[in-house]
Formats: C-alpha cells, sequence, structure tokens
C-alpha cells in the first residue's frame, strides 16, 4: 500500500524556487560593433540625410523670397489647400474606422475576425497606383458606378471625391494598426470594471478606453495625416493632374519639376519635409509618453 | 441579499466549466468559492456578476431572476483580482466613476468619495494616482470604488492573489471587520485554504465545474464530503484498503466506518496531525522508518516510509514532542492514526497515486 501527501497553494508556491540567473554577455568583439555603426550611420547618412538636406539646399539656395513666391503662387495655395482639405476628411474618417475596427477586433469574438485582421493589411501590401486604378474602375466614365454617378452628376474620379476615396483607402491602417496591439495588451478588465459599476458603451469608450489609448490613437493619427498629406500614387492616378482643382502638394511638386521649375519644386517639396519633421518630433513625444504610461502600468 | 444559484451550466466551446450548479447564498454573509484554478469559481463569480451569460440554469438575487439583467442593471460590486483600476484617473476619481456614470449631484459624489476613503483608511490619498500606491493600498481603493453605489451584493475575485504574504493577513483581516460593519452579502473567489477558512462565514468547495461541498470552514475541514475536499485542504496520508460490514481494513489495521456499505475498496485518509508517532508498538500501529525532519516554524514535518502501507508517509508532530522522541533519520518508529475518514468505492485518480506500491 501506499500512501501520499497532498498539499495546497502554499506549498505550489515554495515549489517556486529561484531560478539561476542565465543572462551572460553577449557582446560582440568592439571591432564588430563598431564596423555595424558605422555601417548603419553611413547607410542613414547616404539615404536620409544627404537627400534631406539636398532637398533643404535646393528650396532655399535662393533665398527665401524666392522661396516664399514659389510657395505663395497660387496655384501652390491651391494644392496646399488641397491636401489639407483631403487630409482633413480622410485622416478623422479612418481615424473613426480604425477606433472601431480595433474595439471589435480586440473586445469581441467573432468569425472571419482573422479575416477582418489581414483585410486591415490589404493597403499597406497593395501598391499604392492600384488603389488609384480601382477608384477609376469604379467611378471612371467606363466604371461599374461611373455611369450612375454621371446620370446624377456626381464627379468623383479626376476630382477631389476621387482624391480623398484613394487616400483613404491608402491610410486605412495606420491608425487601427497602432491601436490593435496595444488594445490587446491592455486587455478588458477595466471596461468590464466600468461595465460592472453601470456605464454605458459610450461612457466606457470616452472615459476609460480613449484615455487608456490616447498617446497610440495620437500616434496613428499623425502618420496616418502624414501618409494623407505625402499619397502620390494614388492620388497621381485619380487626379487628372488639373492644375489649381486637382492637385495636391506632391502632384504640384512633380509638375514643377517636369517643368524643370526646380527651385520652386523644391521650395515646395520642403513642406512635406517640414511635415515630416513634425511627425518625427511627434512620435518621439509619444512613444516617451507611451513608455511612461507603460511603466506606471507595470508597476500597477 | 441572498443569492439563489439554481443548475447553472456554462461550457467554453467543447470544454464544460460549470455542470449543473445550484447553490443558495443567505444575505449577509461572507461566502468563499474555493477551489483549484480552473474549478469554474470565477467564471460564476462573473455570472454573478453579469459579465458572463450561463448556457443553462438561473441566478436569482433576493428571489428576482437576473436573466436578461445586464451587467450595468444589476448594482452588483465587484473586485477585480488585479484591481482594474482606472490608471488615468486619481484614487478619488475613480472611487467617484460609478457615481458620476449614474450623473448623481456633485455634492454627494464628493461627500460619499470622502466617506468612503475614509472607511478604506485612504483619507490623505484622494489626489494620488494608482501608479504611486502600494498593492494593498490599491486594492483597498478597488474596494472603495466597488462599494461605492451601496452595491446589493460585493463580489471579490481573488482578491488578495497579488500581494505580498504580509499584506495578505493584515487585508483579510480587514476585509473580515469591514464585513461585520456593513454586512453586504459578499462572495469571494479563492484557491488558498487558509484565506477561505479565515475570512468566510461559509466555504462553497468547487472541483471541476461541480460543487463538492458547502459549509462552515469547521464543517468542510471536521466533516470533508469526498476525497477531493479531503485531499484539497490541507496535507493528507492516503491508503487504500477495503471496507465490509461498518468497518474498514488496512493492511493488518482496522477501524470503524459505519457509513461505509458492504465489500468494496476503499481510501482511508489520515491528517498528518492526526498520525501518532511513538518508539514502541502501540495497539494499531504500524512500523516506518524515519526519512526526513523537516521544521516548519510552530511545527515539525516527519516523512517516513512504511512499506507497504506506504512509501511517503508525512506526519506533523509539535516540536516538543519531537524533541522528546528525538527523531533522526533511519529511526525505526511505530505510527498509529488518531482518526481516519474512510470513502468507499473506486476513485481512478487515488488509485494512480496509491498504487505504486500494490
Amino acid at each position: 500500500m501506499d500512501a501520499v501527501a497532498t498539499r495546497h497553494a502554499a506549498a505550489a508556491r515554495a515549489a517556486a524556487v529561484p531560478r539561476p540567473d542565465f543572462r551572460r554577455a553577449t557582446a560582440d568583439a568592439p571591432w564588430v560593433r563598431r564596423l555595424l555603426t558605422a555601417v548603419a550611420l553611413l547607410f542613414l547618412a547616404a539615404f536620409l540625410l544627404v537627400p534631406a538636406a539636398a532637398v533643404l539646399w535646393e528650396a532655399l539656395r535662393g533665398g527665401l523670397q524666392l522661396w516664399w513666391k514659389a510657395v505663395s503662387e497660387p496655384d501652390a495655395l491651391s494644392a496646399i489647400r488641397l491636401t489639407l482639405l483631403v487630409a482633413a476628411i480622410a485622416v478623422p474618417l479612418n481615424t473613426f474606422f480604425g477606433v472601431a475596427a480595433a474595439w471589435s477586433l480586440t473586445r469581441f469574438r467573432f468569425r472571419g475576425q482573422n479575416l477582418l485582421l489581414s483585410l486591415i493589411d490589404l493597403p499597406f501590401g497593395v501598391s499604392p497606383v492600384i488603389a488609384g486604378m480601382v477608384t477609376i474602375l469604379l467611378f471612371g466614365a467606363q466604371g461599374i458606378l461611373g455611369a450612375w454617378c454621371q446620370a446624377h452628376g456626381i464627379r468623383i474620379a479626376f476630382a477631389v471625391p476621387g482624391i480623398v476615396l484613394a487616400t483613404v483607402f491608402v491610410t486605412f491602417p495606420f491608425v487601427a494598426r497602432e491601436l490593435i496591439p496595444f488594445m490587446q495588451q491592455l486587455g478588458t478588465e477595466e471596461e468590464e470594471a466600468a461595465l460592472v459599476m453601470g456605464a454605458s458603451g459610450w461612457q466606457i469608450l470616452t472615459r476609460v478606453t480613449l484615455p487608456n489609448v490616447r498617446w497610440s490613437l495620437f500616434y496613428g493619427v499623425i502618420l496616418c495625416n502624414a501618409r494623407a498629406m505625402g499619397e502620390f500614387g494614388a492620388v497621381s492616378v485619380v487626379s487628372g493632374h488639373i492644375r489649381g482643382l486637382t492637385n495636391t502638394i506632391p502632384l504640384h511638386v512633380e509638375i514643377l519639376y517636369n517643368e524643370y521649375a526646380f527651385r520652386a519644386s523644391f521650395a515646395v517639396a520642403s513642406l512635406l519635409f517640414l511635415l515630416a519633421l513634425v511627425t518625427l518630433v511627434v512620435k518621439k513625444t509619444v512613444e516617451w509618453k507611451q513608455a511612461a504610461s507603460r511603466a506606471s502600468r507595470s508597476a500597477a | 441579499m441572498s443569492i439563489e444559484i439554481q443548475g447553472v451550466s456554462k461550457a467554453f466551446g467543447p470544454q464544460p466549466v460549470l455542470r449543473d450548479v445550484s447553490l443558495s447564498l443567505p444575505g449577509g454573509e461572507l461566502t468563499a468559492l474555493l477551489g483549484p484554478s480552473g474549478c469554474g469559481k470565477t467564471t460564476l463569480l462573473r455570472i454573478l456578476a453579469g459579465l458572463e451569460a450561463p448556457d443553462a440554469g438561473q441566478v436569482r438575487l433576493e428571489g428576482e431572476d437576473l436573466h436578461g439583467r445586464s451587467a450595468r442593471e444589476r448594482n452588483v460590486g465587484l473586485v477585480f483580482q488585479h484591481y482594474a483600476l482606472f490608471r488615468h484617473l486619481t484614487v478619488g476619481e475613480n472611487v467617484a466613476f460609478p457615481l458620476r456614470v449614474r450623473r448623481r449631484p456633485k455634492g454627494e459624489v464628493a461627500a460619499r468619495v470622502a466617506e468612503l476613503l475614509e472607511l478604506v483608511q485612504l483619507g490623505g490619498l484622494a489626489r494620488r494616482y494608482p501608479s504611486q500606491l502600494s498593492g494593498g493600498q490599491r486594492q483597498r481603493v478597488a474596494l472603495a470604488r466597488a462599494l461605492a453605489t451601496q452595491p446589493k451584493v460585493l463580489l471579490l475575485d481573488e482578491p488578495f492573489g497579488a500581494l505580498d504574504a504580509r499584506v495578505r493577513q493584515e487585508l483579510r483581516r480587514w476585509l473580515r471587520r469591514l464585513h461585520d460593519e456593513l454586512h453586504v452579502t459578499s462572495v469571494f473567489v479563492t484557491h488558498d485554504q487558509e484565506e477561505a477558512f479565515e475570512v468566510s462565514d461559509r466555504v462553497v468547495l468547487m472541483n471541476a465545474g461541480r460543487v463538492e461541498q458547502v459549509g462552515t470552514p469547521a464543517q468542510v475541514f471536521e466533516e470533508p464530503a469526498s476525497p477531493f475536499v479531503m485531499r484539497f485542504l490541507g496535507a493528507v496520508n492516503v491508503f487504500r484498503g477495503r471496507v465490509d460490514g461498518g468497518r474498514a481494513y488496512v493492511g493488518d489495521l482496522e477501524f470503524s466506518a459505519p457509513s461505509a456499505g458492504e465489500r468494496s475498496p476503499a481510501h482511508v485518509f489520515v491528517r498528518p496531525h492526526e498520525l501518532e508517532v511513538s518508539l514502541g508498538p502501540v495497539p494499531g500501529s504500524f512500523a516506518a522508518r524515519v526519512e526526513r525532519v523537516v521544521t516548519l516554524g510552530s511545527a515539525v514535518r516527519v516523512e517516513l516510509r512504511a512499506p507497504p502501507y506506504g512509501d511517503r508517509l508525512e506526519a506533523e508532530l509539535d516540536p516538543r514532542r519531537l524533541h522528546a522522541l528525538d527523531l533522526k533519520p533511519g529511526d525505526e518508529v511505530h505510527l498509529s492514526p488518531r482518526r481516519v475518514r474512510v470513502f468507499a468505492g473506486r476513485d481512478a485518480e487515488l488509485d494512480s497515486l496509491t498504487a505504486s506500491n500494490l
């Protein structure tokens, strides 16, 4: 006969013997480190810093006056206005859809969840040109919906609505992609707590979820905005390049360049470069904020 | 507020989590749902809170069927294992949250928050953020927040699980005192027998989605209803034997087992502190060899070998008794069970535990 003693939780805890520290110095030889660092820095300089400096140099070579003239001539102003308009429509739309997609993908379980998750990435995988072509195919004169649009006097292809549609398509993933991993990591406990305390769905969203994800959301919006303003391929296909009407900043830069108006072209391009700088600074700030809030959470 | 649970079942996919659970919890009591992880206790708690819907069965609160009542409408207080405090809100705002979402007047909210923070002894910390608090303080904030709307029922999910041993001790006693003050019907989930016994009026032992036994801590410990309860509530020695005509037999030993049936295999359980160690043979004893002596603080555990009775037996002595016996590994001693509990019938799990030596 045999006898066995069962023990309860206290013993299970005691069984968690402290593990030896397996961390080891994995550092490479100093020359490897230096070489790799040098290669990385050189690469960065060659492909990022030099072109950026060249843009700025070309833009400002003729002096601030010339730069201002190029940026403030009517066609340039119209391109700036259009770019701002497109971003002002596409970014809020994709912020809304991004939050909705992230919410449903991380807070519910349903059939086709994984399919939806990969579909969100589709615009990343498809060339923007295709996005533009699709808009033309659908809404162009020969398009499936084109005839109907024409009959009702709605212009989509080669007009502002087409540009907005193509931009929305291309920039769709940014907000959702930024939110989904963060919300997955966050879990649903706080939202459940709010629900049990009597909060409505809207109250949970605005008082618990959004405050928690605000930095991720902000970052997603910034990235989405940068892409919406800088998008070239898709917009190029649908815009029709009508000066003063359907030209965005990137298209205007191209037109000026093709007309050998190099200085003006670079001057307008420098606006996009400024946008990139702002995005970078915001990104760094947000990452820092996120790290701070993560730290406070892991302490929580 | 009494809670009636009738025939509640729940499965996640093909995995049954609760199987036909029925329970009746009288109002004003503090009840512990006790069981190993995966026994369904947390799911049962979430069903009470309205965060999960049962596949079958009914939950009634003071006679009123809760079916179709969402978590929002139930007015239960729930304390999560990891507190689920809103990290972007201060302690005061956290406690005010359930009142604010109900749009109570500002003055009332402020007064209630102050009162609750006083109750959980965090009066001065209203402006702190959760990340600036210790684990025990966070737990108390969570409790204050759960109590803010004067819920009919307070539910706590492993409330002390994430705290270190010292704080846990203090909080247990504090929770018990708080309950004695407020008398709100409370249910808490734990896997820690000691915790359940210390805090609760009533213990519900759960295993594999079923309720094994309900009773006061003393009842379930002294009169375990099943081998599972016996084994879950502390260490125990298990012997394989048989019963016949009101007697249980293990090797050459014989015990009275009035409730046992006729001629069936059985398991005989002896708690380590009810296994007497003596140097010479006494009536009803068997020989064993000391393997190891482990000091546990207020008690000493002696591990023994006694073929064919068992390879790994345990006896618990008080240190003075050990000193008198002067036990060392290799010593020959005699063991006599002072009290046994007999469970007739086959039990695959127990058989697998006892089969090695037969």
